[in-house]
């Protein structure tokens, strides 16, 4: 029996093409039918934001000219926190706080974050986490994934080398000037500039439930000149946990749920109230 | 070669291999502890080279406020008044509290700063800017978290202006060297506020391409007014 070799050939090659199309048509229906906590897990200079006027927000190191768009125009916005960006501090090479006992922060505030996550998102809210494992993302890396998104608010979570051990404190950005760019843009340096009042509302309603589960705890949001927060587009706080100097791990442990529940309880709370700022900083 | 001659030389380089084995972590401890005395040392060189620089006998004495640790919370400062012959040069008195403030209290618990830590310049700026650059040590020996670097800085910065009224604006360096951060926290990008009075003026923002991250005119940088012993 003889083979047409040839036209066998070009049967098979259509039929290839065919298939290619088929799965590159099936693969960008998935892709675009998952949701954004799942789609974001790359690496956040990877991201294509879901907010169209944030499209050109990138951190310096991806290149951008450094400057964020201010955040959501000058339109009307809605009440709309429906993300929470948990990023756990340090990771990679970076180890943090230390204590006698071979406690290492970031460890530690990477099995805070799982614990905060999960009760999150028990109350339905979006979850992004800024590393999943021991990866140290650069500061404007972990910002860039805040500012990608629309209606996010942006936790970072510490353990401290000092205070008194069972204790957690929440802290808000120094004061910025509020500046714009001769195109409306916010500058990636200043990013934090016009959340400064959410940030304050919000450092306040979890500082308060913390401080209602580890006695000692201040009533109110401090003020630091946190890095972590000052290029970051969303209302910011970090939580810092005492400390690594306790003598057994699992008095540490011990507090993560208190934790998860008080910033868990304190983002619902302040769901209502979250107005995204005009560009100038004034609340609307 | 015959096989007994074999077997000595097999055996005197298997005894090799094991003594270099056991001999090599010993002597990497001892290089590695060389190198932290001689480290040390030049540290100490150092400070006691700025410090006698620093302190002139023939200067006056006066009353001098030093900002340390509260023993009762550990997250807020207590000043301390202390007499202290100080020169009346800017620079110089700059110097001389710093020097001290690195000193540190008797109680070693109130410390602000690392106890090896030295000033190694300071700088004043016509505009009131001091620069102050510190040893490694600044970075690398302060307890990381955002309480214990928050009041490193805050304890130079109250202490400046409390007794030198020259300087408005303090920017931190490393080595001589800009850090992003001090040890993992706190930002060491902008100026930090140390004259408080001119944060309550009204804010001034500088053009946004020429200016760096220095809020000056914000009451807050560093210099919060509810965290002000």
């Amino acid at each position: 029996m003889l083979l047409d070799v040839g036209n066998f050939l070009q049967i098979r090659y259509r039929s290839l093409f065919w298939l290619f199309w088929l799965i590159l048509v099936g693969a960008v229906l998935v892709s675009s039918s998952l949701p954004p906590s799942v789609a974001q897990q790359p690496a956040p200079s990877t991201l294509s934001p879901p907010n169209p006027s944030l499209a050109s927000a990138q951190s310096p190191q991806s290149g951008a000219a450094g400057s964020v768009p201010p955040a959501l125009g000058t339109q009307t916005q809605r009440s709309g926190l429906n993300i929470v960006v948990l990023d756990p501090a340090h990771g990679g090479t970076d180890p943090g706080a230390r204590g006698t006992g071979g406690i290492r922060e970031s460890e530690i505030v990477l099995d805070f974050a799982t614990q905060v996550r999960r009760v999150l998102e028990q109350q339905g809210f979006q979850v992004v986490q800024t590393r999943q494992g021991n990866e140290d993302p650069s500061f404007d890396d972990r910002s860039a994934l805040a500012n990608a998104q629309r209606g996010a608010v942006f936790v970072t979570l510490h353990i401290s080398s000092t205070g008194l051990p069972g204790t957690a404190r929440v802290y808000v950005n120094s004061d910025l000037p509020a500046v714009t760019d001769a195109n409306g843009l916010i500058p990636w340096d200043r990013a934090q500039a016009p959340f400064l009042g959410l940030s304050r509302k919000f450092g306040d309603l979890v500082q308060g439930h913390l401080s209602q589960r580890f006695k000692g705890s201040p009533e109110t949001a401090q003020t630091a000149s946190v890095r972590q927060l000052r290029t970051t587009a969303a209302p910011a706080i970090a939580v810092e946990i005492s400390s690594v100097t306790v003598n057994d791990r699992a008095d540490l442990d011990r507090m993560a749920p208190g934790v998860a529940d008080a910033i868990a309880l304190a983002v619902a709370a302040f769901k209502p109230s979250y107005v995204v700022p005009n560009p100038t900083g004034a609340l609307p | 070669m015959t096989p007994r001659w074999r077997i000595w030389a097999i055996s005197a380089l298997v005894i090799a291999v094991v003594a270099a084995a056991i001999y090599f972590p010993i002597l990497r401890k001892r290089l590695k502890r060389a190198a932290r005395l001689q480290q040390q040392s030049e540290e100490q060189a150092r400070r006691e080279l700025t410090q006698s620089l620093a302190v002139n006998p023939g200067d006056p004495r006066v009353k001098t406020t030093l900002f340390w640790r509260s023993d009762t919370d550990d997250a807020t400062l207590v000043p301390v008044t202390v007499e202290l012959p100080l020169s009346k040069d800017p620079v110089l008195r700059s110097k001389q509290v710093l020097n001290t403030l690195l000193a540190g209290p008797v109680d070693t618990e109130l410390r602000t700063l690392p106890p090896d830590a030295v000033l190694l310049a300071f700088y004043l700026l016509p505009d009131g800017t001091a620069i102050a650059d510190f040893s490694e040590a600044l970075a690398t020996s302060i307890p990381s978290g955002i309480v214990s670097e928050q009041l490193a800085a805050n304890s130079i910065a109250r202490t400046l202006e409390a007794n030198v009224p020259q300087v408005q604006r303090l920017k931190i360096l490393v080595h001589g060297q800009e850090m992003e951060t001090l040890a993992g926290h706190l930002d060491l990008t902008g100026t930090f506020v140390v004259n408080t009075k001119l944060a309550q003026l009204p804010p001034n923002p500088a053009p946004v391409a020429s200016a760096p991250l220095t809020p000056e005119n914000s009451p807050g940088k560093l210099a919060q007014a509810d965290r002000k012993p």
